[in-house]
């Protein structure tokens, strides 16, 4: 395929190999790439010498980039070919003032000016004390419909966003999720801080997923800066990554048992996502990970002490997790719950191009773990998945799998021979002029992708951020369809999607 | 029925008896700095300049703990010379000033407002506010309901309704889309109330300072009674800012 290049997770790229078309060429190759089976990665647009172009990176069972130059619109892939441009296409939009044509629901994304200084697409004013919220929603006409505003600031200690439910008595017709109140201007701000800013960053991105974000910078950084990573710090990254999974999941069916108002395992699940938490604490003195990975390696090393702790720690606690997951599992009044509840279709999925384990427990078996290794990953055993039917019972069982099997693979990793003791410290480093690289890692919430471009002397000039939250919200939107509102909390719970991750 | 049985058994108590008891957290935790002000000059101004949130000033060596986010490289970067992290994790200050350290620190339980203790003293109930965090500090505050810290049995609860408040906890680096909400929110906690900052983002902007699409600073919009700094906070120093500040 001469319009696409074909390159490798974490491989540094020459920016003039990548294929640069014609607009009509770009929205064709991508359109018979997707309607063969392929799902969206990356596509944004960046600006550079008053020229601006679309990049789109592509995967199937391989990873393929192209771009185009692009003027002030461009026609949207979204209505005739797949849903899953849909939200891409209005970040481009929202960031650079330029139009989809033909788009079917035009909306802002994260509400903030764009950064070409070209009029807004969406005709909003940002000076004034607008928030995202203030936007005429879909409504759904009729007599006995209500409509139910929920948030930003919610009932818990959770993260802000605004939900619009259509309803028709407790049935909800239609979700409409409005986020963007954590809009931090993430990715305006990483071109132009100093490097040793970037892991900063990307750790606090999303910080229950500090690991896994700052994986992909700092691979990103390594591949730039020719830096290798020995297989000592390798083992320790991805045992890192792995407890942030297991933490994370944990956490999890607690709050799912707390929607259900089962409380014994609630409150098991929650002290034990504390106990890894700690572990990640004896890994680098932070419980979320952070400081722990930097460019070169880790910046603390895992000695014999902290090894042991862990394995103490894993014999310990791997019976106790077992037995709550049995007990929230094996309880019918869970199961009633949970079963044929938030329901999104296979086909749903893959129109939607849902990543992680809500695209796993919908049937589409993408795991970035087996499909771009990194790290250890492709010298580990890989999971599957039983429990397909896409409602909440099959996005919870696929997580207590995903725990299992984390927890398998910490403890072979714990058994390897090899140790890193070089704690690397963050430097600047130079960059490979006019480069690109693409880096993907599975963190628990599914597939994350940072694409870094450089310039003619190496430095950043487009940094371009994806938390697989920005694939799976339409998918939580469309499992409310036809669902209890009293239900909502739980299909929330099952999804967890990144707030802030999304909101960059 | 049995099942639930066995497994509260199996799980056992676990709630910790801090404050009670002292408790020690893991050697490679970072909480409070030891500074050396006999440092070479030069490794000072080192540390400083690969500081990445600027929170070390190269000329005094005063630390910022507001700025900080316990990342540990002016301690690798000095090997220990000039700074070291101990692991104490009682970090709250009532004053922005105060978490500028040189070394020495301010006792909070004095520092405290007595009027604070008097109100709410047996009964704390604070509205969290999620003002752009990174979720981090959130799910350290959500962790003080679970059994191990179980926060109210000291009478401290989080509140769903602002109305029901004593105070605000805010986290966050406070995005302009925020904004609305979280003053929106202060408005609607009734008089006498209390406002706490938590994390470094609320406190400086954290690892985002400098984005021009956050205030970055609670105090530049809100009278900040308590700091509490970290990236994220231990539940142990929030733990421990509350029970000494209100109790």
């Amino acid at each position: 395929m001469d319009n696409l290049l074909q390159i490798a997770n974490g491989e540094v790229v020459r920016r003039a190999d990548i294929p640069d078309v014609s607009v009509e060429t770009f929205g064709m190759t991508l359109a018979e790439f997707v309607r063969n089976g392929g799902f969206v990665v990356q596509f944004f647009a960046f600006a550079e010498n008053d020229i601006t172009r679309l990049l789109a990176v592509v995967r199937n069972d391989r990873l393929y980039v192209t771009s185009c130059v692009v003027g002030a619109e461009f026609p949207s892939l979204t209505g005739w070919v797949s849903e899953k441009f849909h939200m891409f296409e209005r970040e481009i939009a929202e960031q650079y003032g330029i139009r989809p044509t033909a788009h079917p629901w035009l909306k802002m994304v994260r509400y903030h000016r764009n950064y070409s200084g070209a009029d807004d697409v969406f005709g909003n004013d940002y000076a004034g004390e607008e928030i995202p919220g203030k936007y005429d929603c879909f409504k759904v006409e009729g007599e006995a419909i209500h409509e139910v505003a929920v948030g930003p600031v919610h009932a818990g200690i959770i993260e802000p966003g605004h939900f619009r439910f259509q309803c028709a008595g407790e049935e909800v017709l239609h979700l409409e999720i409005q986020l963007g109140y954590q809009h931090r201007g993430v990715e305006r701000l990483l071109p132009t801080v100093p490097q040793r800013r970037l892991p900063i960053i990307c750790e606090a991105i999303a910080g229950d997923t500090a690991i896994g974000h700052n994986l992909c910078c700092c691979q990103a950084l390594e591949a730039l800066a020719g830096l290798t990573v020995d297989v000592g710090a390798k083992v320790v990254r991805t045992i890192a990554l792995e407890l942030e999974r297991i933490a994370n999941h944990l956490g999890d069916l607690g709050a799912l048992s707390g929607d259900v108002a089962f409380n014994p395992p609630a409150a098991y699940f929650g002290r034990m996502r504390g106990d890894f938490l700690n572990l990640l604490q004896v890994l680098c003195g932070n419980r979320f990970g952070k400081g722990l990975v930097r460019p070169g390696g880790v910046a603390f090393v895992m000695g014999e002490e902290q090894k042991k702790l862990l394995v103490a720690k894993l014999h310990e606690i791997t019976p106790q997790v077992k037995n709550v997951c049995d007990l929230l599992f094996s309880a019918h009044t869970v199961q009633a719950r949970f079963e044929n509840t938030g329901i999104v279709s296979r086909e749903m999925a893959e129109d939607l191009g849902l990543v992680g384990y809500a695209g796993r427990a919908c049937g589409l078996p993408y795991d970035a773990r087996i499909a771009f290794p990194t790290e250890c990953y492709a010298e580990l055993p890989h999971n599957t998945n039983q429990m397909t039917s896409g409602d909440v019972y099959s996005r919870a069982t696929v997580r207590r799998e995903e725990i299992m099997h984390s927890l398998a693979l910490i403890e072979l990793l714990l058994q390897r021979p090899e140790t890193t003791a070089r704690a690397m410290m963050m430097e600047e480093r130079r960059l490979a002029a006019d480069s690109l690289v693409v880096t993907i890692n599975e963190g628990w919430r599914g597939e994350i992708a940072h694409c870094v471009l450089t310039g003619a002397d190496g430095a950043i000039v487009r940094y371009k951020v994806k938390d697989p939250s920005f694939h799976n919200w339409t998918g939580l939107a469309m499992s409310l369809r036809n669902q209890g509102i009293s239900d909502f909390p739980l299909c929330n719970k099952s999804y967890n999607l990144s707030y802030c991750g999304f909101d960059l | 029925m049995w099942k639930i049985i066995r497994n509260r058994l199996d799980q056992g108590y676990r709630t910790s008896s801090y404050p009670k008891q002292p408790i020690a957290l893991y050697e490679r935790f970072r909480g409070r700095p030891q500074i050396n002000r006999q440092c070479e000059p030069a490794l000072i101004r080192q540390c400083a300049e690969a500081c990445p949130q600027e929170a070390i000033d190269g000329a005094s060596g005063a630390l910022d703990l507001g700025r900080c986010t316990f990342c540990g490289l002016c301690e690798m970067q000095s090997q220990g010379k000039f700074v070291q992290f101990t692991q104490n994790f009682e970090l709250g200050a009532a004053t922005r000033d105060d978490l500028i350290t040189d070394g020495s620190y301010t006792d909070l339980a004095a520092h405290a407002k007595q009027h604070f203790k008097k109100l709410f003293g047996r009964s704390l109930q604070l509205r969290q506010v999620s003002a752009a965090g990174c979720n981090a500090c959130e799910a350290d505050t959500n962790v003080l309901n679970t059994p191990f810290f179980d926060l109210s049995r000291f009478g401290i609860d989080f509140v769903a309704s602002p109305r029901h408040a004593d105070g605000i906890h805010v986290t966050g680096p406070i995005s302009r889309n925020m904004k609305a909400a979280l003053l929106t929110t202060y408005e609607a906690v009734p008089s006498p109330k209390v406002v706490i900052a938590s994390g470094a983002c609320s406190i400086s902007g954290g690892p985002f300072y400098g984005s021009d699409e956050i205030v970055g600073d609670l105090s530049e919009l809100l009278p900040v009674d308590l700091y509490i700094p970290g990236c994220p906070p231990h539940p142990l120093t929030t733990l421990h800012a509350l029970l000494t500040f209100f109790k």
